[in-house]
């Protein structure tokens, strides 16, 4: 059996009763990672040699007052989104393909002062753009439960790699379900944080008033106790909000007697298949054994979220990437006949085709004598998604649905449609939209491949979502189940 | 009917400083239509009088003192910029 089916708590009482030292852990994923990587491609950048003389170096402390804290010695995965000191960040681009940063993300920082264990940056879609992984600049990721299917995206690679159990735990960002829709792809768990929960310093911008760092684990439970560990304000991200951070785990009682769910009917209709919605019909009946109740409600303006999210999203993503010029960092054409030249053929060079289009779709949406008829509407329509929520909130604790509307694609099967491929992220879309946080579990599978269940809370209730989210694991198998690789 | 022509494309791609063949030229015009396209389903909602949200929640100012603090080391800023001499990032010339 792998180290890493056990939990974090499981993890760390090991460690301490010298049962397994973080030599061991560190051994097991690199292992792991030798045995599978060559199927799954889920890493971008390996640090092994770093790794090691850590795991070393944090062995000798244990025992001792500086062996402190749940993480110490674990072994983490990172997204290539979030800068690392002295370790490649590339954010699946070829524009940053030898992107040596200078300085560490906060959740970095985080994870460094708890003495935690980067094992390599993992793979995703360029720049966060993309459904599948697909639009990665280095590498196909594939589903470690069928391989010839898409692991999501696009932290693919985050998702991808704790399925396969190369790392326990690893860190993802979500803007429009990119955390949430690969680990429903992949069996594993996701949580997009409230938008100002975690810092997103050192996380390379997408689309700012949406993009959030969190975790993907192997349980609620580890997610609840990484998503404590990143959490805060920070003085350097003044979107950060300054709201204390709840104790998650002590959240995690398996009670939800009274607990009211709200099932929008826009989640269940069109587009979703049977099996998706049976599967989510059977959660609910297992959250009503555990006490909880369920009522049908609407979002009325869901249908309206992907068409609002990609004007916004791509927007801002068209300023955000303004910043990749070829003059201090990354990429820079060997055949530029002047400035404007440099930075055109510097971009042109750079960025994939998923990148260019939507740097065009937002640069179009900004530009002059469009900018009210699509912008200023997009941020209007946005409004009145967040004030579904707002309304449904005022009479229940939770929303539930799917997290997304079919199981794993196959690897090529939409690439050339773009709004097929972002059809995919119709029902965690609107989260963003709202800011609220929102996680998926494992909850059934459909021809082998794992679905997940969606469960949405109030602005900065994190901690009801964890609740929800353990009292239905612990009384299902379906994260149990791991992929054969 | 085309919403956005090959004309608007190259503009738009001038604007975003992105050199574009004929061929992308012809491609994103497509693409970029059917997603304008689809877009518009927007038009169905009247949004007289809806305050345009950029932000979720409730945003202040956050201000801090201003006081200096040591920048980035030469050395630092230098070391992933694609070319350098003499301690400062060169670039094409700017003026002819």
């Amino acid at each position: 059996m792998s180290l890493f089916n056990h939990t974090l708590t499981e993890l760390h009482d090991l460690l301490h009763k010298k049962e397994v030292s973080i030599t061991d852990l560190v051994d097991e994923s690199y292992k792991r990672i030798s045995e599978v990587e060559g199927k799954v491609k889920a890493f971008i950048t390996l640090d092994e040699e770093n790794a090691r003389k850590q795991a070393e170096v944090l062995q000798g402390k244990i025992g001792t007052d500086e062996a402190k804290g749940l993480l110490f010695g674990m072994p983490i995965g990172i997204k290539d989104n979030i800068v690392t000191k002295g370790l490649r960040t590339t954010s699946g681009s070829q524009i940053l393909h030898n992107f040596d940063p200078i300085y560490d993300a906060t959740v970095m920082n985080k994870l460094h002062e708890a003495n935690a264990i980067t094992i390599g940056k993992l793979n995703m879609d360029e720049f966060a753009m993309g459904s599948s992984t697909e639009n990665s600049s280095y590498q196909k990721t594939a589903n470690p439960w069928n391989l010839e299917r898409v692991p999501g995206g696009s932290s693919g690679g985050s998702a991808a790699a704790v399925a396969a159990g190369e790392v326990p735990f690893s860190l993802g960002s979500d803007t429009g379900g990119s955390i949430r829709q690969p680990a429903a792809f992949c069996g594993v768990v996701g949580l997009k944080p409230t938008f100002g929960r975690v810092s997103r310093f050192g996380l390379i911008a997408f689309a700012s008033s949406l993009d959030q760092i969190g975790p993907i684990t192997r349980s609620v439970e580890d997610n609840a106790r990484l998503l404590e560990a990143i959490s805060g304000v920070d003085s350097l991200d003044a979107t950060s909000a300054d709201v204390p951070v709840d104790s998650y785990s002590e959240a995690l009682t398996g009670d939800i007697k009274g607990l009211k769910i709200a099932v929008p009917k826009e989640y269940l209709g069109e587009g979703v298949s049977e099996d998706v919605r049976q599967s989510v019909l059977n959660a609910l009946k297992v959250l009503e054994g555990l006490g909880a109740t369920w009522e049908e409600v609407s979002l009325p303006h869901s249908k309206y979220g992907l068409a609002t999210y990609y004007l916004l999203s791509s927007s801002e993503a068209s300023s955000n990437l303004a910043r990749f010029d070829g003059i201090r960092y990354g990429y820079r054409t060997e055949n530029a006949e002047n400035l404007i030249d440099l930075y055109k053929k510097t971009r042109a060079e750079g960025f994939g085709d998923e990148v260019k289009r939507r740097i065009m779709l937002g640069t179009f949406a900004l530009s002059s004598g469009y900018y009210d008829a699509y912008y200023k509407k997009a941020q209007q329509v946005r409004t009145l998604i967040k004030k579904d929520f707002e309304d449904v909130f005022e009479n229940y604790d939770v929303i539930i649905g799917p997290t997304t509307p079919t199981p794993a694609f196959k690897i090529g099967e939409n690439i050339d449609d773009p709004l097929t491929m972002y059809a995919n992220d119709i029902l965690t879309i609107p989260v963003n939209l709202a800011g609220v946080p929102g996680i998926s579990v494992p909850c059934g599978f459909s021809d082998g491949m794992p679905l997940g269940l969606q469960i949405i809370g109030k602005h900065f209730d994190e901690k009801t979502v964890y609740r929800t989210a353990h009292a239905y694991e612990q009384a299902t198998n379906f994260h149990q189940q791991k992929p054969t690789l | 009917m085309s919403r956005i022509s090959e004309e608007q494309v190259r503009h738009v791609a001038n604007l975003a400083r992105l050199a574009i063949t004929d061929e992308e030229v012809e491609m994103f015009t497509a693409q970029l239509d059917d997603i304008i396209g689809f877009a518009e389903q927007l038009n169905e909602l009247d949004t007289t009088g809806i305050k345009p949200t950029s932000h979720v929640l409730d945003m202040k100012n956050v201000l801090r003192e201003d006081k200096s603090a040591p920048g980035l080391p030469r050395e630092e800023v230098l070391k992933n910029a694609p070319d350098h001499e003499n301690g400062q990032i060169r670039v094409p010339a700017i003026i002819e």
